[in-house]
């Protein structure tokens, strides 16, 4: 594992990422030559205002796209190196996520939801870790319901429960208060959180909400594609 | 990620998607399409494996040789010295008559070892219980099957008139083995002693007889024999043995199954449109999940294994399900034409679940699985970017081997490449055409939004605005509801017509075997009763020997009619007058001139059959006598007057020296038949053959044959239920969207509903309308080309079709889209997320 600077192994070492894709105008830079080293067990905010490519970078580091140009490693494995498939089975095993819109499969009870991460990776107790899962996130007595049962704070529960619920070493959050009301955007912060810290996982989390950035370690801020701070 | 895990993942969304009502289209159209095959394939096979079963029997011998003049002595007696046993049967019709009624039967006269497998049966009374008996009947005595009895009021021990003698009715004939004529026997039967036969005086030189010799012995023996005879073909003879027999029966089976298969093809080419609808939304609607697990670490092994499995399921429940709804629907089929069949029916055989499965395969694979193979290429990034889609396939390649799969699986059930291509270009047309039609009605109906309420405003907007999808479902129901109308109510109408056309006063009874001596006489007697003025025409039996000298043996014809032709023995006749429903096409008619020159006239179908042109030379055989004549015109010739008429025509004094019967035909009322009772008696040689009995005969066949296959059309409606109901799922988002909206501004649960309705009830009688077009239309052409009659279709044509398509569409399509409209409002907001 790579050194970081305090000495902790990097969770995430993204060099150089840029990203060009092609619009009606000609090619069209959307991210461009941006780092992003994030030690085990550390907080990172992201932030920047609407379109400035912060869901664009959580798409590279975390593998669901690829980049034109740069480097990622997600605990010192090279995704440029894997294809597809072996990128999907990094996740697997080391990424959790959460994210504005839920992402929760409308056909899946609740329990069901929570257990697709580990039944897809093989787990034999899958249905009682969901329940835990379920029952930490003050869900215990709606495992059966579906997502169109449940209100948005439920759901995204439900979808907070599903990351942590492999105890994955790297969370990846790409605005998860979006869809939610102040207030419960408070709570799902707050349990998102408390989770993290109990898990003792590293948080990688998109926002342009200021006030849960500055509970973060650090503050990356995007603009136009570019770090700006 | 095991192969289990892939499988239980399957499992369980499969029995989700089931309950969800996803994959429920998909099941419902793999169903229809198999139930349909089966339905059809288990019928033909279990009516082809009953004549199989019986082609020994049929023959009641182990080899046959018919012929139409008397099988020559030392045939038989060769048979004798080699072993085996021989008996002889001599079939022809004639009219019985009793009191004032009367009966055609075909009259089979035999000899004591008749028959030589199977037993004939009789009973005591007629419809009573039959028992089997090696005897035949006693000299003097006849066994008559029940209908005629019946028909003719006759009761055991009474004695009826056979030609010039009279004989005594002693049993009633129940079965005989070779009472079938092909796949039906409808002639009804006399069975009497062939010592009997030349006092009846029906047999006389050109009378339309059979003769059989039937011989059985142990199978070397019938070998040698049969052996030994094709080594000195007689082309006037025909051997036939239980091999062929059974061949020939299975073609007849093949090919009066074809009409059942072509509408079972209608219903499997409308489901593969409802599977190719309902596939594209399964896969579209699986895109998120598949997204979802790839994000979450799944493999693309993986989505599309769960995919296939699922889809595996769907198949193999569907095959399942469509098998047993086949199997059901089949004994409906049996049923309908229990009257035909005139024989009890083996088990079904299990080769139509292979040939369904085959198209099932063929559907799957062509139009199911190419949406879900893209699903594999899910980008993950889609659970960010909502617009990130699987890539668009590039290869069209999978669905137009898909539909070569259809086309020869569809070859493979009717075996004849020309009707296959013009099915093709048939389905292709016809669908163009009520493609086109369709779209400009969907234009239309948005003109009429203007003046009505707001839910047929609604309803109407929205036909308009799914174009394709509307299109798609007017020509789905327009298919199926015109195949109906065609079968259910221009068939009608053309029978009407046509009968209309041939006149009132078209002969209805054709007189037979009239031998020249009497020809005054009877003329006369006709006079009597009222038909004045019969043209009676000279029957001379003759066989074609050569083409232009060709031998005819080494001549090859194509078309059954052709080898007909070329075999066969043929009727011809002479006259000095071109006959009056006759049209010179080519060359010219004789003059008196003319008269004795060695020319011929042949009609357009023998000019076809066997490539003639004027001026070729064809020689013939007229009893013995050799004689070759030059083609001197080309008659078209209307077959449907109910007059006499011949293929081939020679100028009178030619034929002179042979020795014929005369024909005749009449038309007399139903106060002037019964005269014919005592004309018969008279002429004893005559036979009287009524056309109306016959038609009335063969019209039963048609209306019995044509139910079965409207029968087996409403797989085509069912179908058509599928592409409606795949079309609304494919709307259903959009629909519960808009009505929540709907509601949300103030409508009702019922105004909503009335827009749903309104929908469809304007797609609904859109079908109909188009579907009533198509039967028009094609009732048109079959009447003008092949009838040459003026058709105006009946005005019920267009109330069944409009009435009919709006009913089923209006009712079924308010019914499948009423629960997504029918949600709380705040329920379907909040499930879009
Ligand atoms: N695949 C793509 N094709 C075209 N434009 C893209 C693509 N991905 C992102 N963009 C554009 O790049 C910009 C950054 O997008 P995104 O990363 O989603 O921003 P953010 O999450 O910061 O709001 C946006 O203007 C977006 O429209
Ligand atoms: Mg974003």
């Amino acid at each position: 594992m790579h050194p970081g600077s305090n000495g902790a192994p990097l969770a995430l070492d993204a060099i150089g990422l840029t990203k060009t894709v092609d619009s009606p105008s000609g090619p069209l830079t959307i991210l461009a030559d941006v780092d992003l080293r994030v030690r085990a067990g550390e907080t990172v905010a992201i932030v920047g205002p609407s379109g400035a490519g912060k869901s664009t970078l959580l798409a590279l580091v975390a593998g669901l796209d690829t980049p034109t140009r740069g480097r990622v490693a997600i605990a010192g494995t090279d995704l440029g190196r894997l294809d597809e498939d072996g990128r999907a089975a990094v996740r697997g095993r080391q990424v959790g996520f959460v994210f504005q819109s839920f992402q929760l499969i409308p056909s899946l009870t609740a329990l069901e939801n929570v257990m697709l991460p580990l039944e897809l990776a093989g787990d034999p107790n899958a249905r009682a870790a969901a329940t835990a899962a379920l029952t930490e996130v003050g869900l215990s007595a709606r495992l059966a319901h579906y997502p169109r049962q449940l209100s948005g704070g439920e759901q995204q529960r439900v979808a907070i429960a599903r990351a942590f619920v492999g105890r994955p070493p790297l969370l990846f959050a790409d605005e998860p208060t979006g869809n939610l009301d102040a207030a419960t955007g408070r709570r799902i912060a707050q349990l998102l959180f408390e989770l993290n810290r109990a898990a003792g996982s590293t948080l990688v989390l998109v926002t342009h909400d200021r006030e849960l950035a500055a509970r973060c370690d650090r503050i990356v801020e995007l603009d136009a594609g570019r770090v700006v701070g | 990620m095991t192969r289990r895990s892939t499988l239980r993942f399957a499992m369980r969304g499969l029995w989700r998607e089931l309950r969800s009502g996803d994959a429920l289209v998909l099941f419902g159209a793999l169903a229809v399409a198999v139930a349909s095959m089966t339905a059809v394939g288990f019928f033909t096979s279990r009516v082809a494996a009953g004549v199989a079963r019986e082609a020994t029997q049929v023959l009641a011998a182990d080899l046959r040789l018919e012929s139409a003049s008397p099988i020559a002595a030392r045939v038989l007696a060769r048979a004798r010295r080699d072993g085996l046993r021989v008996a002889q049967e001599t079939s022809f019709p004639t009219a019985l008559f009793h009191g004032d009624r009367s009966q055609l039967v075909a009259v089979n006269a035999v000899t004591p070892d008749y028959p030589l497998r199977g037993r004939v049966r009789i009973a005591d009374v007629p419809y009573g219980p039959a028992i089997a008996t090696t005897a035949i009947p006693a000299r003097g005595t006849v066994w008559l099957d029940s209908r005629t009895a019946a028909v003719l009021g006759l009761r055991p021990g009474m004695s009826l008139r056979v030609g010039a003698i009279r004989l005594r009715f002693t049993r009633v004939l129940a079965f005989r083995p070779d009472q079938s004529v092909g796949l039906v026997s409808l002639a009804p039967a006399l069975l009497m002693n062939a010592a009997d036969l030349p006092a009846t005086t029906l047999i006389q030189p050109g009378s339309r007889a059979t003769y059989a010799a039937l011989f059985a012995g142990p199978p070397a023996a019938v070998a040698a024999y049969r052996t030994a005879l094709r080594a000195h073909p007689d082309p006037a003879v025909r051997i036939r043995d239980a091999a062929e027999n059974s061949r020939e029966l299975g073609s007849a089976v093949e090919r009066a199954s074809r009409f059942l298969n072509l509408a079972s093809l209608s219903a499997v080419l409308l489901a593969a449109v409802g599977v190719a609808m309902s596939a594209r939304r399964w896969a579209s609607r699986r895109v998120d999940g598949v997204a979802l697990m790839k994000c979450l670490g799944a493999s693309q092994r993986f989505v599309l294994g769960v995919a296939l499995a699922e889809l595996a399921a769907i198949g193999a429940l569907a095959l399942i399900a469509g098998t047993l709804a086949g199997a059901i629907a089949e004994s409906g089929i049996a049923w309908l034409l229990r009257s035909l069949v005139a024989r009890e029916l083996p088990a079904a055989s299990v080769q139509p679940i292979a040939v369904a499965f085959a198209t099932e395969l063929a559907m799957l694979l062509g139009v199911a699985l190419p949406p879900l193979i893209r699903l594999r290429r899910t980008p993950p990034l889609r659970v960010l970017r909502r617009d990130a889609a699987p890539p668009r396939l590039r290869h069209g390649v999978v669905p137009a081997l898909a539909l070569v799969a259809l086309f020869a699986i569809l070859w493979l059930m009717v075996r004849d490449s020309a009707l296959v291509v013009d099915l093709a270009a048939g389905v292709v047309a016809v669908g163009a055409v009520l493609a086109a039609a369709g779209f400009v009605l969907v234009r239309v109906t948005r003109r009429f939004r203007g003046g009505v309420g707001v839910a047929w405003r609604y309803g109407l907007a929205n036909v308009s605005r799914r174009g394709v999808a509307s299109v798609l479902q007017v020509v789905a129901f327009g298919l199926g509801l015109m195949i109906l109308l065609l079968l259910a109510v221009v068939r009608g109408d053309l029978m009407r017509e046509w009968r209309a056309s041939v006149g009132a006063r078209a002969p209805n009874e054709f007189l037979i075997n009239i031998r020249p001596q009497d020809v005054p006489a009877l003329r006369r007697a006709l006079a009597a009763l009222g038909a004045a003025d019969t043209p009676m025409f000279p029957v001379i039996r003759a066989r074609i020997t050569a083409i232009d000298s060709r031998p005819i043996a080494s001549l090859h014809f194509a078309g059954a009619r052709g080898r007909a032709f070329a075999e066969r023995e043929q009727n011809l006749t002479w006259s000095a007058d071109l006959m009056p429903d006759n049209r010179l096409v080519a060359g010219r008619w004789w003059t008196p001139a003319d008269e004795g020159k060695p020319w011929v006239s042949i009609s357009t179908e023998y000019r076809d059959a066997l490539h003639l042109k004027l001026g070729d030379a064809i020689s013939f055989d007229v009893a013995g006598e050799p004689l070759t004549v030059r083609v001197a015109s080309i008659r078209q010739v209307r077959w449907d007057s109910f007059r006499p008429n011949f293929f081939l025509v020679f100028p009178p004094r030619l034929l002179d020296g042979a020795a014929g019967t005369e024909i005749t035909s009449v038309y007399l009322d139903a106060r002037e038949r019964p005269g014919l009772a005592a004309l018969a008696q008279r002429f004893p040689t005559v036979t009287v053959i009524d056309v109306d009995a016959i038609l009335a005969q063969v019209r039963t066949i048609i209306d019995r044959a044509s139910l079965a296959v409207q029968y087996v059309s409403l797989f085509t409606l069912a179908a058509g239920v599928i592409v409606l109901l795949a079309a609304v799922q494919a709307t259903r988002d959009e629909r519960r969207h808009e009505s929540a909206i709907l509601r949300t501004l103030g409508a009702s649960r019922f105004t909503v509903l009335s827009g749903v309705a309104a929908e469809f009830v304007a797609l609904g009688s859109l079908s109909g309308l188009l579907g009533a077009a198509g039967a028009a239309a094609t009732g048109w052409w079959v009447a003008h080309r092949l009838f040459a009659l003026r058709y105006a279709p009946d005005p019920r044509l267009w109330w069944f079709g409009i009435l009919g398509g709006t009913v089923l569409v209006g009712v079924s399509g308010t019914l499948a889209a009423r629960r997504v409209v029918g949600a709380p409002p705040a329920q379907s907001l909040r499930a879009e997320g």
